[in-house]
């Protein structure tokens, strides 16, 4: 057992609201700079839908994530081998048109225009080359846009299923959507990280941050089409690739990242997982049908002596410990098992998990009234709106076993809730659908609790970081002593 | 008395030489210690991915292989002149030389073509990659002319040039077998060692930091900072 700690995020998809506060924090603080302005770290999508990039999830021509072949696991996109060709030209990098030309606007068209019969405009200049453009494209172009030909019809999570299924997603006056926030996942067994030429990618031993080292970046860009979830960036002017930090500065500070400060509808986890390390390339070998459970199996208890004992012996700190005691996302993922990881079929372990959405499945119409009760309990979960099948594309590996368990345990929650709050449901029925969800009643309270009732403390159980024990390691601070502080002291400037 | 022409040989042959190398080595290492942000390939396929191919590709094709071709001839001069020593190999010798070189030469038209004429790729074109690309321009059409002009380069440079160059190594340069040179052949002598000189300065120094650790280190990669790298055990 060789554990490690991460810290690990649960994004609760019932209540995402697609306001994209969450995007716009994190534009604010770290992509407004040039060459960074399409890139969105956080973005929200609309599913069913194309994503941005558009298409993302389409890893016949993006080849992102990793591959079991000859029972070895490699990359889609690269290997040692590959490297000379793929070097001067990578043949599956997404280009700007794969995002979208950034945008803003001639203002002073609004003062300058001649006077004529219409209103004057703000006439959109690209950010690139400075030239007015046609807007053809944004990072959320198919923003509420389920049912759409264009951009719902295409969404690649769509695959095996039948034509009745796909109908049903998108029938007059019932499509159905959800949104999907998504930030970099922080993987066990990164691809970027794994494809990059230079080593300039690298996760935080400590706390399992995947970061971008800048300075050994050389622009060899492998990692943008490693990224199944397209979440490295290519600065096109500095010629250095970025990517989602998790606001370590926030963390190290005690601060939850700023998406996860600022989001509206509080759907957002933060917590220690710890996890044994010695298994990982073990569990990426998994078939399909057994990854959920196999990466649900690399986490571990960590009030379990032996966990704690064999974490003390890797120098994991007790204050980190005691953190992961406490932690939110321990009980969506490992004991709930109600939060599963997006796309596990692309095999870098994600440690970002999602608590798949009720809204889109518990809405039956009959009539044009929305039904929720019906005598086989769990009926309408197979018979929702959104096909089971594509959410279990999305977060089952196109397994639905699981995404059923997570389903049914949030609604026999809701029902027991009800019975208790409202009374239109006998406490019987209740307590038969939370035994067939196999949840007991302290855990419908706990889960209802974290859900609705949480507090920012109960939601981001932050450990402590101990930078300064760190730092310490490697400079000696007072020899700083009124400087200007450790880091990187040379602004970003693209090279010639 | 020498005359001017020789003081001009002097200046290119044996004192260039020295100014290009020295400064080549202290703005390198320097840079590298103070600006390791700046050492990138400034890729730009992200803004423009089809003339890119037809650009990059047979460049860095074409100009990696003549480059070795010059390297094994600098340092295996004597093996070189065996194997010219059968007309055949001298032949498939000479016209491989020709045809890499002509791939460098298209490759870096089509580069040139494409910093010109697309407006996202001019917005990150700088003057240093205009000097760049007219130097490597000069370089490799210089260097086909001669390949097409004087053949059997292959032999000669092996014969005299090599000699030359490595008695401006060993410090004491025999200028003897370079004078009568033919001009073309002056002329991309002298312009690789500007290359050399401007080198530190532009974006080439890229091809310092080729990433030769990532064919033989773990496919992961896991920074502690309170702890010494514990050996990664999947990947
Ligand atoms: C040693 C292996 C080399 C590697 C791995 C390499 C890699 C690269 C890469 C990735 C780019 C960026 C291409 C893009 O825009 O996406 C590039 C550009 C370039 N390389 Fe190399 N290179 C190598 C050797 C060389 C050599 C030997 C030369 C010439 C002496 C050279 C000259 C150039 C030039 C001039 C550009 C800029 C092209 C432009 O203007 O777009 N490279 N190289
Ligand atoms: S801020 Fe929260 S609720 Fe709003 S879009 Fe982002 S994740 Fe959803």
């Amino acid at each position: 057992m060789d554990v490690r700690s991460q810290i690990a995020m649960v994004f609760h998809l019932d209540k995402c609201i697609g306001c994209h506060t969450c995007s716009i924090a994190c534009k604010n603080i770290w992509t407004d700079r040039r060459g960074a302005e399409y890139m969105w770290w956080n973005n929200v999508e609309t599913k069913p839908g194309c994503g941005y990039p558009t298409r993302w999830e389409d890893q016949q021509s993006y080849r992102g994530g990793w591959e079991v072949a000859d029972g070895n696991l490699r990359l889609k996109s690269t290997s040692k081998a590959r490297i000379v060709a793929n070097i001067f030209h990578h043949p599956s990098l997404p280009t700007l048109d794969d995002y979208y030309e950034p945008w803003t606007y001639d203002y002073q068209e609004l003062f300058n225009a001649p006077e004529g019969p219409d209103q004057p405009t703000a006439k959109p200049i690209s950010m690139v080359t400075g030239k007015y453009i046609d807007i053809e494209a944004g990072p959320n172009w198919d923003d509420d846009l389920g049912g759409s030909p264009v951009y719902a019809e295409n969404d690649p999570n769509l695959a095996g299923l039948t034509e009745e299924q796909r109908a049903q997603l998108s029938a007059v006056e019932r499509l159905v959507f959800f949104y999907f926030p998504r930030i970099c996942n922080h993987c066990l067994n990164p691809s970027c990280v794994a494809a990059c030429p230079s080593g300039a990618l690298y996760k935080r031993g400590e706390d399992g941050i995947v970061l971008l080292d800048q300075n050994r970046c050389r622009g060899w860009r492998a990692c943008v089409p490693a990224c199944p979830y397209k979440k490295t960036y290519y600065n096109w002017s500095t010629g250095k690739s970025e990517k989602c930090i998790l606001c370590f500065p926030r963390l190290e500070t005690g601060q939850a990242p700023a998406c996860f400060h600022s989001c509206v509808g509080r759907i957002r986890y933060l917590g220690v997982l710890l996890y044994d390390a010695a298994r990982i390339h073990e569990v990426a070998l998994s078939s399909d049908e057994e990854l959920v459970d196999a990466h649900r199996s690399l986490i571990l208890d960590p009030h379990d002596p032996a966990v704690i004992e064999a974490a003390r012996r890797n120098g994991i700190h007790e204050s980190v410990l005691e953190s992961a005691q406490k932690s939110p996302v321990y009980r969506f993922v490992k004991i709930w098992k109600i939060a599963l990881p997006p796309h596990i079929e692309y095999r870098t372990l994600p440690m970002l998990f999602y608590v798949p959405p009720m809204s889109p499945v518990m809405g039956q119409q009959t009539g044009g009234v929305v039904e929720h009760v019906s005598g086989d309990l769990f009926h309408d979960i197979d018979a929702s709106r959104v096909p089971m099948k594509f959410l279990a594309n999305l977060f089952g590996a196109g397994h639905e076993g699981k995404v059923r368990y997570a389903l049914r345990k949030q609604k026999a929650v809701r029902w027991y809730r009800r019975a208790l709050t409202v009374g239109d449901v006998e406490m019987g029925v209740a307590e038969r659908m939370l035994r067939e969800a196999d949840c007991s009643s302290e855990e419908a309270e706990a889960i209802y609790r974290l859900t609705s009732l949480c507090t920012f403390d109960d939601r981001f159980v932050i450990p402590p970081m101990h930078r300064e024990e760190a730092i310490e390691m490697l400079e000696d601070p007072l020899e700083h002593k009124q400087g200007v502080g450790f880091g990187f002291l040379q602004g970003p400037r693209r090279g010639l | 008395m020498p005359s001017a022409g020789n003081y001009l040989d002097v200046a290119l042959f044996s004192v260039l030489p020295y100014v290009a190398l020295f400064t080549f080595l202290l703005v390198t290492i320097e840079r590298y210690r103070g600006q390791a942000f700046t050492y990138s390939s400034l890729s730009s396929q992200f803004l423009e991915n089809q003339q890119h191919f037809y650009g990059l590709v047979p460049f860095h094709y074409g100009i990696l292989t003549v480059l070795t071709g010059h390297v094994v001839a600098f340092f295996l001069p004597a093996g070189l002149l065996w194997w010219n020593d059968h007309p055949a190999r001298l032949y498939v010798l000479e016209a491989a030389g020709l045809i890499f070189g002509l791939l460098t030469l298209v490759g870096l038209l089509a580069i040139a073509t494409r910093r010109l004429n697309v407006p996202r790729i001019r917005e990150v074109t700088s003057v240093t990659d205009w000097i760049v690309l007219g130097l490597l321009l000069m370089q490799v059409a210089s260097g086909v002319y001669v390949a097409l002009v004087y053949p059997w380069g292959s032999s000669w440079f092996a014969a005299i040039v090599a000699p030359y160059l490595w008695s401006l190594l060993e410090l004491a340069p025999n200028l003897g077998a370079i004078a009568p040179l033919p001009l073309a052949v002056k002329l991309h002598i002298t312009n690789a060692y500007l290359l050399i000189l401007f080198f530190p300065f532009t974006r080439l120094v890229h091809v310092l930091v080729v990433p030769n650790p990532y064919l033989w280190r773990r496919p992961q990669v896991v920074r502690w900072y309170r702890r010494a790298p514990s050996p990664a055990r999947h990947g």
